[in-house]
């Protein structure tokens, strides 16, 4: 009897309509205990500004122009150095995925400079293009590039052979195969690739643009630093944490809408 | 007992059930295609692989319409024989010829895995069956008619991880039929399914077969699964046909009756037999 009355308390626990809140108690609390901190003079505000002085200073650079700028410039930077980087993978993923002669010829090339950590490139590149966009764009897209090439090349490695022998039995051309069979199948695996590529993305334009630039968020922050704002500082950091957010959202809707078949992705 | 046991098995009665039996075969006879099945003439068979020598020498004439079970210990070549005639692998000598003209569609497998494509809805899995006639007006529309025949019809927009093990391989099985094939060619469609599920499967492939008239080759090491089906059980030993028996027992066959027994005997002994010989 116990057992039973169990039941409805455990199911009582889970707020079915608070759900979508549910990620953002940490970071709430999080920002109320960092007030309180500063409010009381615990911290001082040269080591760290409270929330609402980076508010503010938030709303004043919205105001001047200068942070839409800032993010506009930077959200530029990732999205092409991105899609260069990302497309080229995912080609290169493709050709040696589906053909054993591309990858001979290429794979082992690729894996040898996979080693060389891409922001270790950054003073050659820095002496190549100068510090101007092409710069940031080169490292974000060859830190793009491995992730989504490893990845796809992967999944289309690991496509059930099973399923491609019973696409050639019911006459399936190899447009039909690649379109209806592996394509599909390599799917979840081209989806963990971009998901990295997102992370890497973010990370190689934070280090580009405070090393040498003279826009976009990175160099915002540098700037700031030059002058003790720390509340812009601690304000772009936060930005940086709420676009990469932001990009994993995306994906995570892309893989809703893209991968309903799988067991993982369904909407509970 | 009886509720019991449909309890356990919801797809036991619908693909039994005598209107829906009714309704599948007046959807067979106002379909296109006549029933007609394809002969198969095989001569002096051989396949290795390596140095291993997986059948050697296999003449058989199975005509047109017959349902023939290929048993046979695990490694005896059965597989490869099936493989063969269905033209997946490349043959060594020997030969395999249809009766007639023979268009690729006329020819399907049915595996021991559904091989469903887990990124397409029910019903696009089975218009994958069409092969060429994949793009015509009328492709829905059959696929359709063939996952009614397999008494599925109303999961034609579910994604196959959703279905049971059972229902997967109904959903091969209206995949493979809506080419309206004249040959289909079982490779232990049924081993990996529960004994229940089994049989309600067992009766669905003796039910369409008996209305599409198709040539059925059924690939098993249950030989109790091979005399309740085929008309003719060929035994396979050590890549020969050891023994070619015709089993006359009238059909619906009744699971347990006592000729029944008395063959699964014989054929059990016959390749219980040939084991202890080979490892003396």
């Amino acid at each position: 009897m116990s057992v039973i009355e169990s039941f409805p308390r455990v199911r009582a626990l889970k707020l079915p309509r608070a759900d979508g809140f549910v990620p953002w108690i940490v970071p709430l609390v999080i920002l109320g205990v960092w007030q309180l901190a500063c409010a009381t003079g615990f911290v001082s505000s040269r080591v760290l500004p409270a929330p609402s002085d980076v508010a503010l200073a938030g709303w004043k650079l919205t105001v001047s122009g200068e942070l839409g700028r800032n993010i506009w410039v930077s959200f530029w930077r990732a999205s092409i150095g991105f899609m260069i980087g990302g497309s080229i993978g995912f080609a290169f993923g493709l050709a040696n995925g589906l053909s054993q002669l591309a990858g001979k010829l290429t794979d082992t090339t690729l894996q040898m400079v996979r080693n060389i950590p891409h922001l270790a490139l950054i003073p050659l590149v820095i002496l190549w293009f100068g510090i101007d966009e092409t710069a940031k764009l080169f490292l974000v897209a060859l830190g793009v590039f491995f992730p989504v090439y490893l990845n796809t090349l992967h999944g289309i490695r690991t496509v059930d052979p099973q399923l491609i022998e019973m696409g050639r039995i019911y006459g399936m051309t190899n447009g039909e195969l690649f379109t209806r069979v592996i394509f599909p199948g390599a799917l979840p695996s081209i989806f963990v690739g971009l998901r990295f590529a997102l992370g890497i993305m973010w990370l190689t334009l934070i280090v580009a643009e405070t090393i040498a630039a003279s826009s976009g968020l990175g160099y915002m922050a540098m700037q700031a630093r030059e002058f003790m704002l720390v509340d812009v500082v601690v304000l772009s950091i936060l930005i940086y944490a709420l676009l990469g957010k932001l990009a994993d959202s995306a994906s995570r809707a892309l893989e809703r809408l893209t991968l309903a078949w799988h067991p993982a992705f369904r909407k509970p | 007992m009886q509720e019991a046991l449909r309890f356990r098995v919801p797809e036991a009665e619908l693909i039994d059930r005598p209107d829906y039996v009714k309704q599948a075969r007046r959807l067979w006879q106002g379909s296109e295609v006549g029933a007609r099945g394809l002969a198969l003439t095989i001569r002096g068979l051989r396949k290795s692989f390596g140095d291993h020598e997986v059948l050697r020498g296999i003449d058989v004439c199975i005509p047109a319409g017959q349902f023939v079970a290929i048993v046979g210990k695990s490694g005896c070549g059965k597989s490869t024989l099936l493989r063969l005639i269905a033209g997946l692998e490349s043959i060594d000598s020997g030969s395999v010829s249809f009766g007639s003209e023979a268009r690729p569609e006329d020819a399907r497998v049915m595996f021991q895995e559904p091989r469903l494509l887990p990124w397409a809805r029910v019903l696009a899995n089975v218009e994958v069956g069409l092969g060429r006639g994949r793009k015509s007006a009328d492709a829905r529309a059959r696929a359709e008619r063939a996952l009614t025949e397999v008494g599925l019809a109303e999961k034609r927009g579910q994604w196959p991880a959703v279905l049971s093990g059972g229902q997967k391989q109904r959903v091969a099985l209206a995949r493979a039929l809506v080419s309206h094939p004249r040959l289909l060619a079982f490779d232990e469609p049924l081993g990996a399914l529960d004994a229940l599920t089994r049989i309600t499967m067992q009766r669905l492939l003796e039910r369409v077969w008996r209305d599409q008239g198709f040539t059925a080759i059924l690939v098993t090491h249950d030989v109790s699964e091979a005399i309740a089906l085929a008309d003719r059980v060929l035994l396979l030993e050590d890549g020969r046909i050891a023994r070619d028996i015709h089993i006359d027992i009238k059909r619906p066959r009744k699971r347990g009756s006592a000729d029944l027994a008395a063959l699964e005997g014989s054929i059990l002994g016959e390749l219980l037999r040939g084991g202890d010989e080979r490892s003396t």
